[in-house]
């Protein structure tokens, strides 16, 4: 168990740090999104968000998740990766949960199963592929945005939707060390794994695993020491201050139009 | 727990919006005084460590692993009003970076992790701790109970708003439109896996950091001086208990006998003591006479007093009242001795 525990949490790092790896670079293409002011994504993206989750009929669900598909054509995303990223884990996770409601959701009969007594409805047939529709689409959606604007971008569009701009200092500190944190535990359990001879046992590595949290959170502690002496010597004396150097074009303008009329259109269609 | 997108209708995510506001905005209004200090990379570094503590995986018996979340160790360390920050910063990354819970049911996932996790953790810790000592197991027991409490307390909040779902939003034909489950399915089921997987990995870990930062950073967790000193403020209590314990001790007078293996080598020619030698011997005879090593050796030194009796005093009860007085001061002579080297010893290495 030790070796694949290890192996395990060392993936999950990996793949996260890989992850924002691909989102900076995805922020960069040069696409139909990337292009866009970040606060007129920000609202529109969520927009289509909020529509799809009011939509009550799946072929409205279905569009909107079409447009997700085109927008991250024209964004230049590689759907096999937003396949892999997005549509088969949300797909395979909203399953495993809604499953059950093909059976357990009281109605019209459409099959009986020969075992068990249970019976497949079309309420819960319904009710389970409506579920993973708008979940996907909602979830493909809110990646694109990810996937195409740079973090402290996508921050600094915050400020549009009134977040305060002490949360938003915050926002960028915490991913900052997030990141750096995950690569020092990652470090740790590589170089720990490195000099694992045997197996440990379950108490052991529950052991080690809390160890690992302790002296990272020590390691945090100190950082945020670091950080603090480093922020008194720029001049840091509690006030935030954000650079807004973004401008709306023409194009942006037009784009925030189109937004606009597709979650309205969504909105109606599928009430 | 990370409900993700399109779980709850709009209006379910708007309420808990609604009824996460005001907390964080009385939660930013509290901490912003202290934004000025160390508190604004604490707050964030302490939500970078909790989204990092997220992905450790931590083995537990019966083979499984579960996830700790770190609210109980954040309210510990910050209050409940800085962890509830801490923690909706640390979701508010998952799930606009990571998608890891949705952007719609963020409100949702922070008002039952960050604020009821982080009031729930920080309430069970007070209580379970009320009045133990700083190095008190107690504390770490309420460490556990407060990541379990907390955890599973998000557990159940999340299980109700997925369970109140289809009993609000169907569509015409009856079909549940969001979380498909009512309350009496939705409960069992998310409590089942945090009562015990998910509760025991939050316990475990909370209880684990909270003994590391107990030894290693124990202002962090509100104990101001160590352990050996914070029970120091009672000395008067220990002279109190030295003197009673003094004044008892003529009662060894009233033991009747000798202690085995205390013999005096005359004891083995006394007729009377020999006799006591046996009893106390299950009834095996000493030796004729002492043995010649046992005779040699105890003339090596000669007590100035002997049996706790000093030859100037008459009364036993008095002697041995006096050889106590005599042998405790002669105790704290040589540990102030001791403790005066030392402090003479550490104040050259500093130089």
């Amino acid at each position: 168990m030790s070796t694949n525990v290890f192996a395990k949490t060392v993936r999950g790092f990996t793949s996260a740090l890989e992850r924002t790896l691909v989102s900076e670079i995805t922020a960069h293409e040069s696409g139909l999104l990337q292009s866009l002011d970040p606060r007129v994504k920000l609202v529109g993206l969520l927009a289509l968000v909020v529509a799809a989750a009011l939509s009550r009929k799946l072929a409205v669900t279905a569009a909107l998740f079409a447009l997700g598909v085109v927008l991250a054509l024209a964004s230049r995303i590689a759907l096999w990766s937003l396949a892999k990223r997005v549509w088969v884990v949300v797909f395979a996770f909203t399953f495993m949960i809604a499953a059950p409601a093909l059976f357990l959701t009281p109605g019209q009969v459409l099959y009986s199963l020969p075992f068990g007594g249970l019976t497949l409805t079309s309420q819960g047939l319904r009710s389970t592929v409506l579920l993973i529709a708008r979940v996907e689409t909602a979830v493909t959606l809110s990646t694109l945005l990810v996937l195409t604007t740079p973090w402290m971008h996508l921050l600094k569009a915050l400020r549009t939707l009134m977040v305060p701009v002490e949360i938003i200092a915050l926002l960028a500190m915490t991913h900052r060390y997030a990141v750096l944190l995950m690569e020092t535990a990652n470090s740790m359990f590589e170089s720990r794994q490195s000099r694992l001879v045997g197996r440990l046992n379950g108490h052991e590595h529950r052991h080690l695993m809390v160890n690992t949290g302790g002296v990272l959170l020590s390691k945090t502690l100190d950082l945020g020491n670091q950080v603090f002496l480093s922020m008194q010597a720029r001049g840091f004396r509690g006030e935030v201050y954000l650079l807004n150097d973004f401008r709306l074009r023409g194009w942006d303008y037009v784009a925030m139009s189109g937004f606009a009329v597709a979650a309205t259109a969504a909105v109606l269609a599928g009430r | 727990m990370h409900i993700p997108d399109g779980y709850l209708s709009p209006s379910s995510c708007a309420v808990m919006y609604a009824a996460s506001a005001p907390c964080w905005w009385q939660a930013l209004r509290r901490t912003r005084r202290k934004l000025f200090g160390r508190t604004l990379p604490l707050l964030s570094l302490f939500a970078a460590f909790s989204f990092v503590i997220m992905m450790f995986n931590l083995p537990l018996p019966g083979g499984t692993t579960g996830h700790a979340v770190g609210v109980a160790v954040a309210a510990i360390v910050l209050g409940p009003w800085a962890s509830m920050l801490a923690i909706s910063l640390a979701l508010a990354i998952q799930a606009l970076f990571f998608g890891d819970g949705g952007i719609t049911t963020l409100g949702a996932n922070c008002f039952n992790m960050a604020i009821a996790g982080s009031f729930a953790a920080w309430g069970i810790y007070q209580l379970v701790s009320l009045g133990a000592a700083p190095d008190s197991r107690r504390r770490i027991v309420a460490a556990a109970l407060a990541g379990y409490g907390a955890v599973n307390l998000s557990a159940l909040l999340a299980a109700i708003e997925f369970g109140v779902q289809p009993m609000l939003f169907r569509d015409v034909t009856g079909a549940p439109l969001y979380a498909p489950y009512p309350l009496s399915i939705a409960i069992p089921a998310m409590m089942a896996g945090h009562l015990t997987i998910a509760g025991a990995a939050e316990a475990v870990m909370s209880a684990g950091l909270f003994s590391f930062l107990r030894s290693n950073e124990p202002a962090l967790v509100g104990i101001t001086s160590m352990p050996v000193q914070a029970a120091s403020p009672t000395p008067r209590r220990l002279w109190g208990a030295l003197g009673v314990v003094l004044l008892l001790t003529p009662l060894g007078i009233l033991a009747g006998g000798t202690a085995w293996g205390e013999w005096a080598p005359q004891d083995f020619s006394d007729a009377a003591a020999r006799a006591r030698i046996a009893a106390a011997s299950g009834q095996s005879a000493p030796p004729v006479a002492a043995p010649s090593g046992l005779a040699r050796l105890a003339s090596l030194w000669t007590a100035p007093l002997p049996d706790y009796a000093p030859h100037f005093v008459k009364s036993a009860a008095f002697g041995y009242l006096l050889s106590a007085m005599f042998g405790v001061g002669m105790i704290l002579a040589v540990t102030w001795i001791l403790r005066r080297a030392m402090q003479y010893a550490n104040q050259r290495s500093r130089q």
